[in-house]
């Protein structure tokens, strides 16, 4: 084990920073367009039923089989990859983040308007700091997913930690294994720990409880 | 003659979910410088004829004059910002302080930091709270009477020409509710604002306002001062409504000098002089503790114009005489 990692820890190094880049550059085109999609649902009671359910049958897809579907259209590599996760964090995010707006009280978001606040003065000072706190608890969930389905984005040459442990799992090499799996567990545990941490903080401000 | 802050003519709003109208051909002006109610069931229409004055409602005909200019001609927003509002749920920022929460319209128009912290502490020493205390406190830290009271001082804000109350007080208990009438009628006038407030409570609708208009099924069934209404009722909808108030309430809106008969006696010791603009639930109040068979009325300047017996106090004289 530890030989292994003394041997290889800067190869390993960068598969773990390449997966990295993959989880975030996913969750941030993720954000994006679930931020844009939820308040475009947010204004209709049908459009929200059509689009998560939408969604919802696309999560349902195993990861390996979309991959499979789109590498034809798409091709091998991180591309089609981080495509593969923006859609299927689309459900997760989707959900959370609309039901973060609605979960807003109407009142203070007519208190909002009637004092003469623009639709992008009241998303940004009050609709966005109030929905924060679960709006984070999404992007948590999304990243701890993200991170593990990033693993088997290696299969179609994405680079990241599934390389060191599909290798292991062909080569029947345990150090190879363990270390692929404790590195991609550690990672969405540390990932976890900190989205925790931001969203203590985020529902502290919310509530007003204290100042950040 | 006060300049017309608010002037409805033949406005109709129709909620798209609807058959019927909301309100329907509504013309009325509302003075600078009033306090109006607005008293009406739920359903009345009352509450879509305020939020049609800062478009919270969109009007679906007629239109509505703000100090004789349309309200569509200026931008939404702008239009609000010059409007104070307030509503029965407060909708105070929870993530801001009161100190923020009352800086929102200023922060908009953008005011300089110092011409801010002076209005806050201003508004809140107007509102009777403690500016060094609860400035930095956040709304979940007060009661529901402060945080109206910073709902109130966040709508005065920008010195804003008139006021839109939507039952702001529907929601506290009986004695908070007495303290907050009281203030907001010293403060409308001391400041002198046009303040619009919609209630269901027939008591608080004569008691605050100098005029009252009476909403049903989305019309203005009279629109009046409460004296009149109460012994002039327009139709039989306004006079089962005021019905129910009892003859204590009314006599608060007669004067003295509206049923005085004239004064022909010499005056003794130990009679008891009222000045004429004194209401007659007082005048009763005199009766009942002293042991007086009359009162005289005199004006200001001490010269006596009547007087006053139990006999004048009764209603049907009071009917036929307001």
């Amino acid at each position: 084990m530890v030989k292994y990692l003394l041997k290889n820890y800067d190869s390993m190094l960068t598969l773990m920073l390449t997966h990295i880049q993959i989880v975030m550059i996913s969750i941030a085109i993720s954000l994006l367009i679930a931020t844009a999609l939820s308040i475009l649902i947010l204004r209709s009671k049908i459009l929200s039923m059509i689009v998560l359910s939408t969604l919802g049958v696309i999560y349902s897809i195993p990861s390996l089989a979309l991959f499979a579907i789109l590498i034809p259209i798409l091709g091998l590599g991180k591309g089609t990859a981080i495509f593969v996760l923006v859609i299927y964090n689309q459900y997760i995010l989707v959900r959370n983040i609309s039901a973060a707006f609605r979960s807003i009280d109407p009142s203070i978001i007519e208190a909002g308007i009637g004092m003469g606040f623009n639709s992008f003065e009241l998303f940004s000072k009050i609709q966005l700091p109030l929905a924060l706190p679960i709006i984070l608890g999404g992007v948590r969930i999304a990243s701890v997913t993200t991170i593990s389905i990033a693993t088997i984005a290696s299969v179609i040459n994405a680079g990241g930690l599934g390389v060191i442990l599909f290798d292991g799992l062909r080569m029947n090499y345990l150090p190879k294994i363990l270390w692929g799996t404790i590195m991609s567990a550690g990672l969405a545990l540390t990932a976890n720990k900190i989205l925790v941490y931001l969203e203590k903080l985020a529902s502290f401000k919310a509530s007003g409880q204290c100042k950040v | 003659m006060n300049r017309i802050a608010i002037e409805f003519i033949k406005v109709s709003k129709k909620f798209p979910a609807s058959k019927q109208y909301a309100v329907k051909d509504i013309s009325a002006s509302i003075e600078e410088g009033s306090f109006t109610t607005i008293l009406g069931t739920s359903g009345s229409g009352k509450t879509t004829f305020l939020k049609m004055i800062n478009r919270i409602h969109e009007l679906s005909s007629g239109e509505i004059l703000f100090f004789g200019e349309n309200i569509k001609k200026l931008p939404v927003e702008k239009h609000r910002q010059k409007i104070g509002y307030v509503i029965q749920q407060v909708g105070l920022f929870p993530h801001m302080t009161v100190e923020e929460n009352i800086a929102t319209v200023p922060n908009i128009l953008k005011w300089n930091k110092k011409d801010i912290n002076l209005r806050v502490d201003s508004l809140l020493d107007l509102m009777k709270i403690s500016s060094k205390d609860y400035k930095k406190r956040y709304p979940r830290q007060l009661s529901g009477g402060q945080q109206q009271r910073v709902g109130i001082a966040r709508a005065m804000a920008a010195d804003p020409e008139i006021m839109l109350m939507d039952e702001p007080f529907g929601a506290l208990d009986a004695i908070t509710r007495l303290n907050l009438q009281e203030e907001i009628l010293k403060i409308q006038k001391k400041l002198n604002k046009t303040i619009i407030f919609v209630t269901h409570d027939v008591n608080e609708a004569f008691k605050l306002g100098d005029k009252v208009i009476i909403m049903d099924k989305g019309s203005v069934q009279q629109f009046d001062t409460p004296r009149n209404i109460l012994f002039h009722p327009a139709n039989e909808f306004v006079k089962q409504l005021v019905s129910s108030e009892d003859i204590l309430q009314k006599l608060k809106f007669v004067r003295a000098s509206d049923v005085m008969i004239p004064f022909g006696m010499s005056e003794r010791d130990g009679d008891i002089r009222v000045n004429e603009n004194v209401d007659l639930k007082t005048l009763l109040t005199y009766f009942l503790m002293g042991d007086v068979d009359y009162l005289i009325v005199e004006k200001a300047n001490h010269e006596v114009v009547g007087m006053v017996t139990l006999k004048e106090l009764k209603i049907q004289e009071v009917n036929s005489g307001g």
